[in-house]
This record gives structure tokens, sequence and C-alpha cells, in this order.
């Protein structure tokens, strides 16, 4: 545990040591606010809920939580200090939960940041603030499950810019994997069991139904089984490529 | 002094490449192990599967009794490990990198400071304790490295080339170091520079090929070259030949080579017979001829050149 959360505060720091936290927050927050008040039509809507913001998440977290996870194990072994790392008194696991605890806190807050929106809507009109508190909780999930993944990828290469495209290409079919163009790829040749599993796994299906309000103990026992088998390979892939 | 580091048969294969190829030794505290051999010797994978960095194809390594494979946090708690390189996050400074170390070493609030205080005073880094580590020069971060490994005090000490890029003085500095800490401490140095192992080391061992060639102390080391207790001396002599005739005729002198001559002086190397002293023999007869000797020496013995003899005869034998 202590490990744990030394390796967190690590993490957290350098962050905020770099530019790459100030960056990731300010774009963060300017493209929340264009897609909520633009492409979502907050206001044009006249209802005091937001729909239009959670809306939008899945695909700013397309882009946006790849480039943080991508240095997370990429950077270790391209400098070397995965060998420092692993030969500290410290558990793989201990490493990979420490790291991706770091990211999910640092999201948060980014998230967090968001909260002028929240008054906004809470000023213009009498939102559902249960509603809008699940839709954060679903849209924190959500998160949490495509930074799993895209850990575990970072741990797949030492090159950044690779780390970021797969996981950029995985996470767009998992958001998809509801929809046809996901869907019919494999509808020819794997069994219907499969292809209704697949269409199972389908981010935006489970995120939506959070966002309006229909909280199910099924959507978060997905994404955080999604996180837990995402972490789990994400262990053993570091434990296999640390020395490459 | 207790066994601290137990290596026993340790093999590595990479694909169909053997880079350790069952090697095994054993290392007690006080003693200073000097690694010696060329480049992809096996030497930096010996010292990674030590650490645990890296899981051995066969063999065991047991660190101050612990299995390095069964045990590996308390294996890794009583080692300090500067990697090759010495690795260390570029956007931390000295004093917030030893402080995470420090943290994920178990130690909390008035004692983690001091840690960190005396490491970074004993790898003398108060100059640049609040720069960035990626703002150092290439001997700050060897040290930043050298802090790291040693905040614990760890009874085994491995450390990859850590002279390594150094400048003179700083090389100096960093023997200094690990002769202060051999006291009580099982220390495995690796290097390719020979003088290095006589200046810290109390014993050697050389690999070539992932194979261990040699496993003794420097002078013996040093004992294998054929100019240990050879005699180099510029003398003027009546001829040169004459002075080669009478100094081959000695009793323990086994060859006499001429190593140049000028004006009536001549250089002249003296092996003797299975590394005898011959410095009496000859002296006297130096004395008798009534030559004048411009210079007379002892010869230690080339560590270079048993180095090549032990690896390129070792590589040889094996393929």
């Amino acid at each position: 545990m202590n490990n744990i959360i030394a390796i967190t505060r690590r993490e957290l720091t350098n962050y905020f040591a770099t530019p790459v936290a100030y960056v990731f927050i300010v774009i963060f927050l300017v493209l929340t606010g264009i897609f909520t008040f633009y492409l979502g039509g907050l206001y044009e809507r006249g209802q005091a809920d937001l729909q239009p913001f959670f809306l939008y998440h899945p695909w700013l977290y397309l882009f946006l939580i790849p480039a943080l996870s991508m240095r997370l194990w990429s950077e270790e072994r391209k400098t070397g200090t995965i060998e420092l790392l692993m030969t500290l008194p410290v558990t793989t696991t201990e490493a990979v939960l420490g790291k991706f605890i770091a990211a999910w806190i640092f999201t948060t807050l980014a998230l967090v940041l968001t909260f002028p929106v929240w008054i906004t809507v809470n000023y213009l009109g009498n939102p559902d603030n249960a509603v809008i508190f699940a839709g954060y909780l679903g849209s924190l999930f959500m998160a949490g499950a495509f930074l799993a993944l895209g850990a575990a990828i970072s741990a797949l290469t030492r090159n950044q810019v690779i780390a970021f495209v797969i996981t950029a290409v995985l996470c767009f079919g998992f958001i998809l994997s509801g929809f046809p163009l996901v869907l019919d790829f494999f509808s020819g040749w794997l069994p219907h069991g499969v292809v209704s599993a697949i269409s199972y796994l389908s981010f935006l299906t489970h995120f939506e139904a959070v966002t309006k309000g229909v909280i199910d103990v099924r959507d978060a026992i997905f994404f955080l089984s999604f996180i837990a088998c995402w972490l789990t390979a994400n262990v053993i892939l570091v434990e296999m490529k640390k020395a490459d | 002094m207790d066994t601290m580091i137990e290596v026993r048969n340790l093999s590595k294969r990479f694909g169909s490449f053997t880079a350790v190829n069952d090697v095994s030794f054993a290392v007690r505290g006080g003693e200073v192990l000097g690694f010696l051999g060329p480049n992809g010797a096996g030497k930096s994978t010996t010292m990674k599967m030590i650490t645990g960095f890296l899981t051995p194809t066969s063999g065991s390594v047991k660190v101050k009794g612990h299995d390095v494979g069964d045990e590996p946090i308390a294996a890794k708690q009583a080692l300090g490990y500067l990697a090759e390189g010495a690795p260390a996050y570029p956007d931390m400074t000295p004093v917030s990198f030893l402080g995470f170390i420090a943290q994920v070493r178990g130690f909390k609030g008035a004692e983690l400071t001091r840690r960190v205080n005396t490491a970074i005073d004993k790898a003398n880094l108060r100059s640049v304790a609040h720069k960035k580590i990626d703002t150092l020069s290439k001997g700050f971060k060897r040290r930043v490295g050298i802090a790291q490994a040693i905040l614990h005090d760890p009874p085994v000490l491995i450390m990859d080339e850590p002279t390594d890029g150094l400048d003179p003085n700083q090389k100096h500095e960093m023997r200094m170091l690990i002769a202060e800490m051999a006291k009580d401490k099982a220390i495995i140095v690796s290097t390719h520079i020979l003088e290095e192992v006589h200046a810290v080391c109390t014993r050697a061992m050389i690999i070539a090929q992932g194979r261990l060639l040699f496993d003794g102390t420097p002078v013996q080391l040093e004992q294998r070259s054929k100019y240990h207790n050879a005699i180099r001396v510029a003398v003027r002599p009546s001829s040169v030949d004459d002075a080669v005739q009478k100094l081959r005729g000695l009793p323990h002198v086994k060859e006499v080579e001429v190593l140049g001559h000028d004006k009536g002086q001549v250089r002249l190397m003296i092996f003797p017979a299975a590394s005898v002293a011959i410095l009496d023999e000859v002296s006297q007869l130096l004395r008798a001829q009534a030559w004048p000797v411009d210079e007379l020496s002892v010869e230690a013995g080339r560590l270079d050149e048993v180095f090549r003899s032990i690896t390129v005869a070792g590589a040889e034998a094996l393929t």
C-alpha cells in the first residue's frame, strides 16, 4: 500500500513538473466548452440538464486519454528507468496500480474543473443534480476504462506514438462496438453469441444509460471489470516486456 | 564474513543466443568483486539476474539468503543497484527523486529526510540538489544513481560500470567512495577499465561469451602476465649483442627483448622464467659489468595483456 501511494505521488507530481498537466487540462476544458455550448447547443435546447455536456465525453476521451496513457510505461522503457523501478522492492502489481491510480486521479481533477458548466445549468434552471452526479460518475468510469487499456498498450512498446495510435484505435472500437460499423466486421465469420458479446462491450451503450440517470449496477460492474482485465494484462505485459 | 551473494549454475538464453552460461560464484561481506569482460560478454545480464530484473533461464541467485526468484522483495530490500547508464527520472530533482526512493524503501518523516541528506552528502550532490536531473552533467547523473543505490545502506551493492564516462577526478572520487563502503558490504562492480580492478577490487572475475574464465585476486591476475616480475632497463653496455647474451645466460632469465637503442643506450625488457623475481641477479650482473644504468624498473604485470589472452584464448577454446 505504501509503495502504491509513493508511486502514485511521484507520477502525479511528475504531471505537474512538466507542461503535460497544464496543456491537458486547458485543452480538455476548452474542448468540453466548445462541444457543450456550440455542438451540443446547451442553451438552445432550453433544458436544464447536462446531456450535451456528457454526450461528447467518449469522443473527447478518444484522443485525450491515449495522450495521457501513452507515456505511462513507454517512457519508463525508453529512458531505462523501468530497470530502476523494477529493482526497487515493489511488485509489478503495485507499480501498475500506482501509475493507473495517478492517471485516474489526474483525469478526475480535469473533470472536476468542468464545474462551471454545472454551476451554469444550476443558475439557469433546476436540473436533477442526481442525474448530473451519475453522469460524472459514468464519465469517470469510462475514463478509467480507457486509461487501463491505454496503460496496458503503453507497456507493449517503447514508442509513445505507437502506443497512442493503437490505444486510440482500440478505444474507437470499444466506443462503437455496439454499432454496425464494428459489428458488421465480425458478424460474417463469428458465431452469433460472440457478436452479441462484442456488442455488449460498447462503451456508448453503457455510458448513455448512466448519463440519462439510469444507474444500473451492471454498468458499473462492466466498467470495473473492464479496468481489472486491462490492469491484469498490464501486469503481464510489463513482466514480459520490461527487459526487451 | 557471511556469504552475501550466492550465484549457482546461472544461465540465460535469449532465443538461440546464450548470454550467460552456467556461472557460479559467491561473494562475502567485505569483498569488492570486479567483473571484467569484453562488451557483450554477459556482465550486465548477470547483474540484471542478481538484481531480479531478468529471470534466469536456469540456476538460482540468493541475496543475503533470500532467493531472488522466490522472495524478490526481501532480496531487493537487501540490494542497492546502479544500472548501466544510471537511469533516473529526468523531470525530478535529486532531492525529490531520492525522496521517492526513500519512500519506496519504507522510510518516513525525519528518518526519510536524514537518509536523503546523507545520500546527497555522500554522493556530493549538494550543489545540484534542486536542479532537474535532466539538466545535470553525466558525472552528476551517475552520482544521483549512486546516491539512490546507497540510500538505504544496503549490505549488497551492485554497480554496472560506475565510472563509465566520468572524468579522472570523478573516477578517483568514485573509487574512494567504493573503497570506503567496502568495509562491511559485498560489492560487485563491472568495468572494462583494468586499472580500476587494481584500484578498488579485492577480487577479479573475467567473463567472456557468458562463461566464467578467471576468478582470483587482482595480484593473481597480474601473475598470469608474462610481464609479471619482468625488468625494464635502460643501460649503456659496450655492445648490444653482448648485453643480451650475458643477460640470457642468467639462470632465471627466460628471454630478453630489445625495445630500442640510440646513442649507446639500450632499452631492454628481461622476462623471468616462471614469473620468479630476478631483480637480484640482474642487478648483480649489471654491477659486475659496470654498465651505466639509466633506468631500471620491475613490471607488476600487464592486465590488458592478461585480459586479452584470457578472453581471446577462452573464446577460441569455446568455438
